[in-house]
């Protein structure tokens, strides 16, 4: 997604102010207000308006759940385990930061040694119960690896059909569809990340 | 040693003379940086990162000694750029894989980095292949090493193993320019690094050691860890619990470190056991062994109900072993003036007779030594017990002795120990004969004993020379090889053991003790044989014969409340209770619950027998004051090391006096035992059930043999051999004890299951088989 309107945050150009009228404060004036809306017929003016764009079927609401409205990239809603982009393995290597970052406790790992001596993550999960969608876990992973996706539908009859590590990894088909997508929320790389880097002199 | 004062960083610090700077600093709360010193082994020199000014001139704090007046300097612009190299250095070619290790958090090449601000390298060279490898319990992965040679000290000067060394690593040679552009320490410590990398001593290729993991606790980074904790948790998500060892009389201070089980299983497991090394080192069963937990689902009203009723309607004896806390001992002890049961407890009794004729002749309740004053001796006689296997702790301070205070010892048991007699050049182990520990006292008194009683100069002089000689084969010339041995030699400790108080001749053999202690310059340690033996030893009212309806602890009885779980009634583990244990050195240590037990303990049954008291530990300011124990609460006992090393557990026991009768018994002579012996004795690392039931330690018995009475008995490994005792004669596997040298092997204790008592008739430790092949 294209990050331009987002990244333009000033909107002073379209201000427009709004005449007020003053607030009556004597019983009389306030009775004059209640006179003049009464007769004014300023219902009838609103209800006309809503039968004008009935009319002309010039619909403006979103058509939602067949229609969404994009959703900012820092949008913070259940998170999602992503894969490396060309292997395909998951990115988690169980270095538990995200645990120990986590305010709310919420988050825990079991980790093993595998048959190639590598420490793998064999279970993943969050507690949305207790989780505040603070997306500190997404900062601090090194492999961004967890990350916010942008569902925001969460009805289900147990928080817990989010939590688990198969729940959020990223389906090894979609994965191959490519349809996995990069996060560019909290913990992405900055624009400028090459210039943060110092080189390390190597002797090769 | 005379006290002086110094100064470092302006601060006035007391010391000693002779102490190192660093020691004198970390007392004082002044914080040096330094990675490669371990406290109580000898400075390595290999980080150099200790590096301070000293009255104006660069020394490494971890080996300089302080003189009265000196102005210590840590930190100034040339020594910060030193270590800044330094740290830069240890960074180069190291992997990037903080993320997976298990050392992240508490990596002291991470947390030195950042602490001296390192975020650019400036040097570089060839990184060298370094395989990882695994030795049993242990993994060493040499891409993570920064050859600090911590292992290898501790090994060497504390455990005595000297199992580890450094290998050259075929690294590339610094190139010449480096030398002028770096910092001079940095250079010479770079210089070292690329040349060597750990490797183990032994000829084989692999690590032959006692397996105590000492070396995966000091290792800074993580290189060295234990191959079952290996990627299973990160460091920062475990619960640290301080509690003493259960397994063995020296109940060192370790940490527990607890997680829920998994992510679907909320219920708490123990990951590790750590422990403070500077100060306290641990031996194996500790480490590896603490899982021993008795999980109980809830609690078994039906059975609590049967065991109350068979102690008030049937019982009137009850049996048990000393690997409980002092206050389980006192409610039994309690339960004893109530009931009038007889208190059967067959360790703890022979440990009692011991000491009490012991008391006779030194006229105190207590022995006067400790491992704290073993470390401190420069002479050590070690007696009766195969040290390493009994108590390794004292073991290591032996060692620990012998190697840092230029120190020289004896160790008399019929079975040699290649080991003991590595710990230092001037470490000579004598096998004698068996039974003949009455002649190993006498040699001892005849040589160091002053101002006898006649009494004693009596009997003494009626045991010539000859027998001596004959009987504990001492070398040649060995009184020329003592004298030189006891060369500016000013402070004795003396070490006696199981084999002493389960012999048939025990009475005398303590009463000899005691004069040791009485009229020789020496410190005595009688080692306690299981966990509490001490303190049960001083709680309980002991009797030698059961009755007819016997409640077990831990013990077969006709009910029995295990903490196995193979009981009537399940009892909680040592892992699971709090309460004290009173150690080898005669503290009261705490320890904690690192689980949770569901379901009752000996106190709800003491409670149901009308002693009332909320929680087991409301017992621990009850133990008996004519026995030293001080009326403390358990929530009052601290349970820590503070800076200094000084040991903050508990309360040493108070001295008391006992009744003075001094009279002893003549040495007689002794047959000698022609033929196979056989000992008993556990493995290292293996004490009891407990230490059998953990995970990590669990085996089947065997009879343990050194590798050449393998091959004379013309058996394999593994394969089993027929023990034939006098009593009757049981079936068994062959293991190899790779330390062991000899033609006597072991059978070991720590499965109730082995009928031991057809091998050995009496109580003593040596017994005569024959050993045929199946």
């Amino acid at each position: 997604m294209d990050l331009t309107n987002y990244n333009n945050r000033d909107i002073s150009k379209d201000y427009r102010y709004v005449k007020v009228d003053p607030i009556p404060t004597t019983p009389w004036e306030k009775f004059k207000r209640v006179v003049k809306r009464t007769f004014s017929c300023e219902l009838f003016v609103g209800l006309w308006i809503v039968f004008r764009e009935m009319i002309k079927f010039n619909i403006h609401t979103v058509q939602y759940p067949a229609e969404k409205l994009p959703i900012s990239p820092r949008y913070r809603a259940i998170h999602k385990l992503l894969r490396l982009m060309e292997s395909g393995n998951e990115r988690c290597i169980g270095c538990g930061l995200c645990e120990k970052i986590c305010i709310a406790n919420c988050i825990r790992m079991d980790t093993k040694i595998d048959e190639n001596s590598r420490k793998a993550v064999t279970e993943y999960t969050i507690n949305f119960g207790r989780c505040i969608f603070c997306g500190y876990c997404a900062e601090v992973c090194p492999e961004l690896a967890i990350v916010h996706g942008g569902d925001y539908e969460n009805a289900s009859e147990q928080r817990a059909h989010f939590a688990l590590k198969e729940d959020m990894l990223t389906p090894i088909d979609i994965f191959k569809a490519g349809k996995q997508k990069e996060f560019p929320g909290f913990g992405a790389l900055s624009k400028n990340a090459d210039e943060n880097v110092k080189k390390t002199p190597l002797a090769y | 040693m005379s006290d002086i004062t110094i100064t470092i960083n302006g601060i006035e610090c007391k010391a000693k003379e002779g102490e190192y700077i660093l020691n004198i600093a970390r007392r004082n709360n002044i914080f040096i940086p330094a990675i490669c010193y371990l406290t109580g082994c000898s400075p390595t020199l290999a980080c150099r990162i200790c590096l301070v000014e000293a009255d104006g001139k660069r020394v490494y704090s971890c080996n300089a000694k302080a003189k009265d007046g000196m102005q210590v300097i840590t930190d100034n612009e040339e020594i910060a750029k030193e270590r800044r190299a330094i740290m830069e250095v240890y960074d180069v070619n190291h992997p990037l894989q903080c993320g997976v290790c298990d050392q992240s958090g508490e990596c002291e090449l991470q947390n030195y980095t950042l602490y001296m601000g390192v975020d650019k390298q400036h040097y570089a060279i060839r990184d060298t292949k370094r395989e990882s490898v695994t030795w049993g319990p242990i993994h060493y992965d040499a891409g993570l090493c920064i050859v600090c040679e911590r292992c290898i000290t501790v090994c060497k000067d504390m455990i005595g193993d000297a199992a580890l060394k450094t290998v050259p690593r075929g690294g590339d040679k610094l190139s010449k320019e480096l030398k002028e552009e770096m910092p001079k320490d940095a250079y010479a410590m770079w210089n070292k690094l690329q040349k060597s990398i750990i490797g183990p001593t032994a000829k084989s290729g692999t690590l032959e050691c006692s397996e105590c993991g000492e070396c995966i606790a000091v290792c800074p980074v993580g290189a060295l860890v234990s191959t079952d904790f290996q990627y299973t948790s990160n460091a920062w998500e475990l619960r640290r619990i301080p509690a003493a060892n259960p397994h063995s009389c020296d109940c060192s201070l370790l940490y527990y470190e607890v997680k829920h089980t998994s992510v679907n299983n909320p219920k708490e497991k123990i990951y590790r056991v750590t422990n403070d090394f500077h100060y306290t080192a641990l031996n194996g069963a500790a480490r590896f062994g603490y899982d021993f937990q008795n999980e109980v689902e809830r609690k078994d009203e039906e059975a609590f109900k049967k065991a109350v009723d068979f102690i008030r309607e049937k019982a009137d004896t009850i049996k048990f072993n000393s690997f409980i806390t002092n206050e389980e001992a006192l409610i039994l002890q309690k339960l004893r003036e109530k009931f009038g049961f007889k208190l059967i407890n067959e360790d703890a009794k022979a440990y009692q007779d011991f000491m009490e004729n012991y008391s006779k002749i030194t006229g105190k309740k207590h022995y006067s030594g400790s491992l704290k004053k073993i470390k401190e001796s420069n002479f050590v006689i070690c007696m009766a017990t195969a040290v390493r296997y009994d108590s390794p702790n004292t073991g290591y301070a032996i060692n620990n002795a012998v190697t840092m205070n230029k120190g020289a010892g004896l160790y008399f048991h019929p079975i040699d120990d290649q080991i003991v007699n590595g710990y230092a050049k001037n470490m000579v182990t004598i096998a004698h004969e068996a039974g003949a520990e009455e002649y190993v006292l006498a040699f001892v008194l005849k040589k160091f004993a002053k101002d006898m009683p006649k009494e004693l100069k009596d009997i003494l002089d009626k045991v010539s020379d000859e027998k001596i000689n004959e009987y504990l084969n001492l070398p040649e010339d060995f009184d020329k090889t003592l004298t030189k041995m006891l060369a500016k030699k000013d402070k004795f400790s003396f070490v006696i053991g199981a084999d002493a108080y389960t012999h048939p001749k025990a009475k005398n053999l303590a009463k000899l003790a005691g004069a040791v202690e009485r009229y020789t310059d020496f410190d005595v340690v009688v080692i306690p044989s299981q966990t509490n033996t001490l303190g049960v030893s001083l709680i309980c009212d002991l009797g030698e014969h059961e009755g007819e309806n016997v409640l077990g602890y831990n013990e077969k009885g006709d009910f029995t409340l295990s903490a196995l779980g193979d009981g009537d009634l399940d009892m909680p583990a040592l892992n699971q209770q709090e309460g004290t244990f009173t150690n080898i050195d005669k503290r009261v240590v705490p320890t904690n619950a690192a689980l949770e037990y569901k379901g009752y303990c000996l106190n709800d049954i003491a409670n149901a027998l009308g002693l009332n008291r909320e929680l087991t530990i409301d017992y621990t300011k009850e133990l008996p004051q004519n026995s030293g124990y001080v009326p403390l609460e358990f929530d009052l006992m601290p349970n820590f090391f503070d800076n200094g090393g000084n040991e903050l557990r508990g309360y040493i026991l108070e001295e008391k006096e006992a009744k003075e009768s001094i009279d002893f018994d003549e040495i007689s002579k002794i047959e000698k035992i022609e033929g196979q012996l056989v000992y008993k004795s556990n493995p290292i690392n293996q004490f009891s059930p407990f230490t059998n039931k953990a995970h990590q330690l669990n085996e089947e018995p065997s009879l343990y043999v050194s590798k050449e009475f393998l091959e004379s008995l013309g058996v394999k490994e593994g394969e089993k051999v027929l023990v034939e005792g006098e009593e009757g004669s049981i079936e068994i596997k062959t293991k190899v004890d790779i330390q062991a040298v000899g033609n006597i092997p072991y059978l070991p204790t720590f499965d109730p299951s082995l009928n031991l008592n057809a091998i050995f008739p009496s109580k003593y430790r040596f017994a005569k088989v024959s050993i045929k092949k199946v």
